[in-house]
């Protein structure tokens, strides 16, 4: 399992650095569409089948197809900025700020990590702490095999409920935003 | 070494994964470009809750045998509930970022930021249409 788990997360890294450098944003985009597939793949190996079905659908479905859509009102290609390049003709001035801050920020967090319990182990104080709780009681509880349902519909349904109303305020922006108030306006 | 390695490296790839968005949100003058950064940034957070869930020989977390008491181990089901949530809210945050690129094209003709921001300097009336 370690195997195929590594080589999925290597192949989200390459797809990453592939959909950042490409020139052409519909190349880019498709990459997108392409990494939300794989990270659904990572998802039904590490057991998460809710959470790919949803990326699946909503991942790599709806924003590429949002994104595509805004793709036919705006420019294809980036434009190349016109600074002088180093470092192996790579990165001009302020790239290589912005590698610089990337770097020391990941550095910090990888630091980070070595007090954290390790992947998989059973108890860690996420996995320990209440979560065998709901495990044990959700189905008497609420009559739902799949506990992630019993816990999102159920116990967190208000939350659920709040996630709706961000949905709500998204399109109400959108509807603001883009429509033509003149008669003529595209 | 190789354990600590192994017990890390999923931790280690989602902070890696965090980054090439992070460069892509700073560096990127391109908005669009920005916008997918900023969703492999949000992907790469969803990585790493999932990672946590994880437990070692558990199953998917959906109830086998409901009436015995037969010893079976489970992910942990808690965080796959919040990034359930979370990718919803990711989603609408993408199609509001759209919105308004689609808006500054319109005002602007460019969805480049430095000629945005030349622009602006150059003709400051263009603001208020």
């Amino acid at each position: 399992m370690i195997a195929v788990d590594f080589l999925l997360l290597l192949l989200l890294v390459i797809i990453a650095v592939a959909a950042i450098s490409a020139k052409d944003i519909l190349t880019s985009i498709m990459l997108l569409g392409s990494y939300s597939l794989v990270i659904a793949m990572e998802w039904v190996l590490l057991n998460a089948v809710d959470v790919a079905f949803t990326e699946a659908a909503v991942g790599a479905g709806i924003s590429t197809i949002l994104m595509i859509a805004v793709l036919t009102r705006v420019p294809r290609f980036e434009k190349e900025p016109k600074e002088q390049k180093h470092f192996f003709n790579l990165f001009n001035h302020s790239e290589l700020l912005a590698l610089a801050t990337v770097v020391i920020t990941g550095a910090l967090l990888i630091s980070g990590t070595w007090d954290m319990p390790a992947f998989g182990d059973p108890n860690s104080p996420a996995n320990s702490y209440l979560s065998p709780e709901y495990i044990e009681r959700s189905y008497p509880q609420t009559g739902s095999h799949n506990i992630v349902t019993a816990v999102l519909a159920s116990y967190r349904g208000y939350d659920t409920l709040g996630e709706t109303t961000v949905v709500f305020t998204a399109a109400i922006c959108l509807i603001l935003l883009i429509r033509s108030y003149k008669k003529n306006e595209r | 070494m190789i354990e600590f390695i192994a017990d890390k490296y999923n931790f280690w790839i989602a902070i890696v994964l965090m980054m090439i968005g992070f460069y892509a949100i700073i560096a990127k003058h391109n908005l669009v470009k920005k916008v997918i950064g900023l969703n492999i940034f949000q992907t790469s957070v969803f990585l790493f809750y999932i990672s946590i869930s994880k437990v070692n020989g558990g199953t998917a977390p959906i109830i086998w045998h409901p009436e015995g008491h037969a010893e079976v181990v489970y992910d942990n089901p808690l965080p796959h509930v919040l990034i359930l949530t979370a990718i919803v809210v990711s989603v609408s945050v993408t199609a509001v970022a759209l919105g308004i690129i689609v808006k500054l094209y319109k005002n602007y003709g460019s969805i480049e930021e430095d000629e945005i921001k030349l622009i602006e300097h150059n003709e400051p009336e263009l603001d208020s249409k």
